[in-house]
């Protein structure tokens, strides 16, 4: 190479490449002085190059060269694009800058449709809300559906149509497909297999009929990982046809939780969180609450709330169920005895099933085997409560299979060579089907495969097509909730990188394979209307766009008749004996789709608070018979296959079992996901999907450390959550208070802040919180808050503004749990003020302890006073600055704070003063209610409200005014703005104490 | 005026007085004796082998400061809860350590404490480099050090002052007065000696570099009269200071609402510590240096003795402190205290207490009995791990304090990372590389206060 002529700049960056320091710039100085230099000079700047003979221009000269050499040194050199800035030439419709707007759609998880409301700033979506007009949601949300907007814009999503790893066009893919499918129209299209997830679309379930029509001999799979079969197969034994079950909690007075995680992750829980926490609302003297008893292996939010729970093995929990069908009179009830260490419990709660007839529940989970769920429904058709407390509809799903029997079926015949198309629309089936089917392995045989899906995954990988998938906010469609309601989903958004809907890739099926999405789904709701005999279409599309909900599509309740229920439960149970293994969904990453969301992975887990990482759980007795601590790294074998993971120990996780998660160990994540965790997937089968016995457990003898954000769960003694009896509560209202009194007003050295204005507080109900993290990822969304990854928080520096505190009480086996959402307190006597050198942390005149984050230097000072310690530290650059996408997810109301500032929660100021402009502008004050902060905004049990507590008619100051009402640390005389509402259990009084079975004294 | 300070007490038997320098002493000696380490003895070996090693070490610190600024306080192993740790922990350690220097000079000085003569110099030094490095870490420790100059009541732009309420900010007035009186208090009394050296030295930039310092001293009755009056009002004024650096450093903890930082006991007992400390690390080089330079005439066991006397008398005073502090963890009936003392004492630091216990409180114990006090061995030994247990003092009020408050949701653990240690060891680097041209190249012993107490002084009067 002639390095005379060839020298450019990315040919330096290359001879400089490597060098640093002294030996960097000795070699720039060599270079400055080669003649190639300065031929490349004469050519990049030939006018100054001229004038360096020049004497008169020469100092021009060398500055201009002395800026390109650090540029050329510094950073890369490439020429910036034109870029032309163009104003709106015509404004959008109601588009004003700096102002968001807010458009209703859905996002759906398992099939199920959630509603809610994107705001978007000039075009870009910030932050999902629930919708308040949707009935899955009424204007909360749960974590994923807050992810939503890291997913979209996650700089690890699939940008690039591909085939066998080469980039290809959307026409080159609709060609070869066609070039595929046509010629099958003569067998009628033999060979074709569509697999997806479960499908709740309407639209989606049309054309995949159409296609189905046109191709009779073609095939549809449905598959999802964490899928709904038992549930199906369930309501068929006790009904013959499967119906949806949809539960009432807020009627229910007793309700007995058989493993269902109502408050969890089930369709339409986001909703059940907000009946129950109505249903148990205890306000001024009426000591109104419903009852809860649980019976479960691993500790879930909903066993966290229960008054009594039992701690069982899954193997148990048909006998469970047995028993308490016999004790409230189902006829042909399994004669089985209970399970001894459930029996004092399970007794008391037929009584008190039996003594609220008609306003009790009956809850089977998901994982649980049909015979539970047929039993469910006999105890409580038996309870009289159908129709109260449980309303059975039509099927929310297009069409309800066994989806392992489906994905059984499409392996065999993958594996029998009467596949030649494979059509996978979303879903990683090559990471989540069970290990036993070996779907890998048969994807390989097929001759044509294509995948859509939002990331290149594992299964993207082993098919020869892969198509990225336009993420819901980025196209139309449509979906239906838990009650059967549909939405309209609307996308945000044109893809940000060519992703294509499921119904444009189904189009390609049809006549006419350029049909958008958008005409697509209009045609279903065309046909919708006119079934409906609606005259003025567009008025009706319009309106079910615009409110998120397409008006009275919720399903009616359908009469059902129950079966003989002996038959559905099949022989008598048996309860195995030795280790059992319970694999379940991640309560944050779930099936592993949201491994790559940084949000997720960072969101301490329910009672763990891990991050980072699965575990195997033990219970507290099981890890201390088999040696185990936390942290070391086991093996369980189970049915001859193995996994291998690090042991944690969770009170009141069943003795004799192990749980695992799912979603972890993925491979082909992204940068974020990749390699976290183990994959329990390993030891999934077709037959053992939740639970399996005669697991082994080995402990490897070495130890891996994990990363918890919360490593005490005793409170030592404090009231730091205080609790109570519903009884105690009705015989004397005062026993919170009087836990701690607070100190006189008058204690303090500095004269009082007065408050003329607005006061700006917040009541957080401990008795309504169910600990679903909801609010934690919705403070992240809302104020930018960084992730910080496994070492960060291992160390102690997670950032989050708001954090959920877990507390046990009672004995390790059979602990009480207490979820406290704690945030900055915005204390009237801030211990963090007056220590800040520098007045970065300051008191406004309407309370609030605002940060400065300009002005702060970074001492630490004020989070070592501050009792709470709810201030984050930018220890490093935390902040990603250069991934553009990331840029566009961010709230732009929210500094974005750098290394070296403190940071902590602001009651979401920047609400509030949008609240306050809004009012200004109107002349009026601010309504209560106006303003709801982004963790208020999320909340499904509504427990966090938000207001000004000078209008005594506030929501916030009633809170403020009732008996359960306490500060945290309030002797400390910090005088917090932020109160909380006392935890009750509604004991039974047959059983005395909150714990309930299990407890030695009945074993 | 100037006699009454430096000379023996009227009627104090002469025996007395001579145990503070070897007898057989001239004028002539003493000048010759220590101004030779200066000026005629070669750079030995082991003096250059040990500027060596320090200044390796100080530039360890050079390159962790300079990774700090770049990556930000995430390289150190803070965290929340513990925001502070070896940051502040070594700030104060060093700060006390700078407290035997002032105190030895001013107030020893006001009691006409003879003994003080011989160490005085050497000690106001070894504050100096002490305060050099105890100031740096407030600059480093925070998050945006570029920043860190809004600390001081600077009028500016932004219209902003300092928040006065705040602990730092009376640090910030504390140690930068304290900085700069102990430089000019040291530096005056430097005066004469190094006009001495100036007329001494046969180098030609030696002499133009200590004439320049000597600011033309020529030892005229004036010239004595006004740096007699100079030097004592400056001991007057650094006296207060003596108390008060070290409590308003305690105020950093003890304004706090934090269990076990909100202690009264904190300003008496802080200032005591650091008495200790201060005297521990006089002792640390005197030992040394004395065997290295044989100045044995001039810093005798006598003073080796009295220092070691005043350590134990401060040493009881912090014990005091410790005690009060679990006394008052119970007498309280403050369930957050009564935790804290637990948690100290039993805790995952336990072991930095009872450390502290051993050897602040009893080791030190030794010294009760003169055997241990006149052996320099025994006391060189007890007074690095004197040094040790202030340390680790700091170390168990700021960590074990913080780790677990209130909230047992917010509990944490804090190991230092590798550049905690770097840090730490590259400020002792630092010091020991300032003390090492100290000694080569000014009067480790005041030379012309040394002449006062040759038994001649008394007939022939003073002076050059």
């Amino acid at each position: 190479m002639s390095e005379h002529h060839d020298l450019d700049l990315s040919a330096i960056r290359a001879r400089l490449d490597g060098t640093s320091g002294p030996e960097y710039w000795r070699s720039l100085d060599e270079l400055a002085n080669s003649e190639a230099f300065q031929a490349y000079l004469h050519r990049e700047f030939p006018e100054q190059a001229s004038e360096f003979t020049d004497p008169v221009g020469r100092r021009q000269f060398l500055r201009l060269m002395g800026a390109s050499l650090a540029l050329a040194g510094v950073s890369a050199c490439t020429k910036q694009p034109a870029e032309a800035i163009v104003p709106y030439v015509r404004a959008p419709e109601e588009m004003v800058p700096g102002k968001p707007l807010f458009f209703a759609t859905a996002l759906t998880l398992g099939g199920y449709a959630t509603g809610v409301l994107v705001e978007s700033h000039e075009g870009r979506p910030t932050k999902i809300e629930g919708n308040p007009e949707h009935p899955a949601s009424l204007g909360a949300t749960d974590i994923f559906m807050q992810a939503a907007i890291l997913a979209l814009y996650d700089p690890d999503r699939s940008q690039t149509l591909s085939h066998l790893g080469d980039i290809r066009t959307w026409s080159a893919f609709v060609g070869a497909f066609r070039a595929v499918v046509e010629p099958k129209r003569a067998s009628e299209g033999a060979g074709i297999r569509v697999l997806t997830e479960t499908v709740t679309s309407p639209t989606l379930a049309r054309q995949i009929r159409e296609m189905l029509a046109d191709f009779p001999a073609a095939k549809w799979h449905q598959f999802d990982a964490v899928n709904r079969d038992n549930v199906r197969a369930g309501s068929t034994a006790a009904f013959g046809s499967h119906v949806e079950t949809r539960y009432q909690l807020d009627k229910a007075r007793v309700i007995v939780s058989l493993d269902a995680d109502v408050l969890g992750a089930m369709p339409g829980s986001v909703r059940y969180i907000h009946d129950f926490a109505a249903g148990r609302r205890v306000r001024g003297a009426t000591g109104d609450m419903s009852r809860l008893y649980v019976a479960e292996s691993a500790p879930t939010n909903t066993g966290g709330k229960a008054d009594h729970r039992i701690a069982i093995k899954p193997s148990a929990l048909e006998a469970v169920a047995g028993a308490l069908a016999r004790a409230v009179g189902v006829p042909g009830a399994p004669q089985a005895p209970a399970p001894e260490a459930a029996r004092t419990v399970l007794d008391a709660a037929a009584r008190d099933l039996l003594a609220n007839k008609g306003a009790c529940l009956v809850v089977a989970g998901d994982e649980q085997p049909a015979a539970v769920h047929a039993l469910a429904h006999a105890i409580n058709a038996a309870l009289g409560n159908v129709g109260t407390t449980v309303v059975y509809t039509d099927p929310v799903e297009a069409e309800p299979v066994d989806q392992v029997q489906s994905l059984r079926d499409l392996v065999a015949d993958m594996n029998g060579g009467t596949v030649d198309l494979l059509l996978i629309l979303g879903g990683n089936p090559v990471y989540t089907a069970p290990a036993d089917l070996k779907f890998g392995d048969a994807l390989r045989k097929i001759a044509f495969t294509a995948h859509l899906g939002l990331y290149e995954d594992e299964t993207a990988a082993l098919c020869q097509w892969h198509v990225p998938e336009a993420h819901p906010l980025e196209a139309w469609g449509d979906a239906r909730a838990w009650d059967g309601t549909a939405t309209i989903m609307q996308p945000l958004i044109a893809p940000l990188y060519g992703g294509r809907s499921a119904h444009e890739l189904l189009a390609a099926f049809s006549s006419a394979p350029g049909r958008s999405a958008y005409d697509l789904v209009r045609d279903t709701w065309k046909k919708t209307a006119s079934e409906a005999r609606v005259t003025d279409f567009e008025g009706y599309w319009r309106k079910s766009v615009h409110d998120g909900v397409v008006a009275g599509t919720a399903f009616a309740p359908k009469a059902v008749t129950l079966g003989t229920i002996s038959a559905a439960a099949g022989s008598a149970p048996k309860t195995a004996s030795g280790l059992e293994c319970v694999l379940r969904a991640d309560p944050t990453v779930h099936d592993g789709r949201f491994a790559n969301l940084g949000w997720l992975q960072e969101l301490p887990k329910p009672f763990t608070k891990l991050t980072w990482d699965n575990t195997v759980q033990f219970g507290p007795a099981t890890a201390a018979r088999l040696g185990i601590k936390n942290e070391d790294v086991v093996e369980v074998r189970v049915r001859g296959r193995r996994l291998q993971g690090p042991a944690w120990i969770v009170p009141g996780q069943a003795d004799d079992t192990v749980t695992v998660h799912l979603g972890y160990g993925r491979t082909r994540a992204g940068r974020v996901g990749n390699g976290v965790g183990f994959d329990a997937y390993a030891v999934r089968t077709s037959d053992g999907l939740w639970w399996m016995d005669g697991a082994a457990v080995r402990n490897s003898g070495v130890s891996t450390p994990l990363a918890s954000t919360q490593l005490h769960h005793d409170m030592d003694g404090r009231a730091i959550i205080r609790t109570g009896t519903l009884d105690q509560y009705v015989k004397n209202p005062g026993f919170v208070k009087a836990m701690e009194p607070d100190p006189p007003k008058t204690l303090t050295m500095y004269p009082p802040h007065e408050y003329k204005g607005y006061a700006w507080g917040m009541a957080v109900d401990i008795n309504a919180c169910v600990g679903c993290n909801a609010c934690v990822v919705a403070c992240q969304s809302e104020n930018n808050i960084p992730v910080v990854g496994r070492e960060q928080v291992a160390k102690g520096r997670e950032m989050h503004w708001i954090r959920v505190d877990t507390y046990y009480k009672g004995p390790a086996e059979h602990p009480e749990a207490y979820h406290q959402p704690v945030m900055c307190q915005h204390c009237e006597n801030a211990p963090c003020e007056v220590v800040c050198p520098v007045a970065a942390t300051v008191h406004s005149d309407e309370g609030l302890n605002d940060m400065v984050y300009n002005r702060c230097v970074g001492t630490r000072y004020c989070s070592n006073n501050c009792p709470y310690k709810v201030r984050r530290f930018n220890f490093l650059l935390y902040q990603d600055w250069d991934t553009p996408t990331l840029k566009m997810g961010r709230n732009p109301d929210v500094s974005v704070r750098s290394r070296g500032v403190m940071e902590k929660c602001t009651y979401c100021v920047q609400r509030i003063t949008r609240a306050k402009i809004d009012s200004e502008k109107e002349d009026r004050q601010v309504r209560d209610g106006d303003i709801v902060t982004a963790c208020q905004q999320s909340c499904p049990a509504e427990a966090i409200v938000f207001g000004n507590i000078n209008d005594p008619e506030s929501r916030v100051a009633r809170l403020r005014a009732e008996a359960l009402n306490y500060s945290l640390l309030g002797e400390l005389n910090t005088r917090p703005r932020t109160t909380y509402l006392a935890a009750l259990k509604n004991v039974n009084p047959e059983l005395g104490h909150a714990t309930g079975a299990g407890d030695d004294t009945h074993e | 005026m100037a006699d009454t300070t430096t000379m023996p007490p009227p009627g104090a038997p002469r025996e007395q007085q001579a145990v503070y320098l070897a007898p057989g002493h001239s004028f002539a000696t003493v000048t010759d004796k220590i101004s030779s380490i200066v000026l005629t003895q070669k750079f030995s070996m082991g003096w250059l082998l040990g500027l060596g090693v320090s200044a390796t070490l100080a530039s360890l610190l050079f390159v962790s400061v300079g990774y700090l600024f770049v990556k930000g306080i995430g390289i150190w192993g803070n965290n929340i809860p513990v925001g502070w740790a070896f940051d502040i922990t070594n700030f104060v350690w060093w700060i006390g350590i700078g407290h035997a220097g002032t105190l030895i000079s001013a107030i020893l000085l006001l009691l006409r404490q003879q003994w003080r003569t011989s160490i005085n110099r050497f000690a106001e030094a070894m504050t100096l480099f002490a305060v050099a490095c105890a100031g740096m870490f407030p600059l480093i420790h925070v998050g945006r050090p570029w920043l860190a100059y809004w600390l001081l009541p600077i009028p500016n732009t932004m219209g902003m002052w300092p928040q006065f309420r705040s602990p730092l900010i009376w640090d910030v007035f504390a140690v930068s007065t304290y900085a700069t009186v102990s430089l000019l208090f040291w530096y005056v009394g430097l005066i004469p000696d190094l006009a001495t050296l100036r007329d001494r030295t046969t180098s030609k930039i030696g002499r133009v570099i200590y004439a320049i310092f000597a600011l033309g001293w020529r030892g005229s009755a004036m010239h004595w009269h006004r740096y007699e009056t100079a030097y004592l009002l400056l001991a007057g004024l650094a006296t207060p200071l003596v108390v008060s650096v070290h409590t308003v450093v305690s105020f950093d903890f003890a304004v706090s609402v934090l269990p076990g930082w909100h202690t009264t006991v904190f300003p008496p007992y802080f200032v005591a510590g650091a008495i200790y400390s201060g005297f521990a690390m006089v002792l640390t080089l005197a030992i040394p240096i004395r065997a290295v330079y044989g100045l044995q005439d001039f810093i005798t066991m006598k003073h080796l003795n009295v220092m070691a006397k005043v350590m134990l008398a401060t040493g009881l005073i912090v014990a005091y402190g410790y005690s009060m502090e679990v006394f008052i963890a119970w007498y309280s009936g403050n369930q957050y205290e009564r935790f804290m003392i637990l948690n100290r004492m039993t805790g995952p630091y336990w072991w930095s207490y009872w450390g502290l216990i051993l050897t602040n409180v009893l080791i030190p114990q030794m010294l009760w009995f003169k055997r241990f006090r006149t052996s320099v061995v025994v006391l060189w030994c007890l007074s690095i791990v004197i040094n040790v247990g202030m340390w680790l003092e700091r170390f168990v009020i700021i960590v074990t304090s913080l780790h677990r408050d209130f909230l047992p949701s917010s509990w944490g653990m804090y190991s230092p990372s590798i550049w905690d240690w770097t840090t730490y060891i590259g400020t002792i680097g630092l010091f020991l590389t300032l003390l090492f041209l100290f000694i080569r190249f000014l009067p480790v012993i005041s030379i012309f206060e040394m002449r006062t107490m040759v038994p001649a002084a008394k007939v022939e009067g003073r002076g050059e």
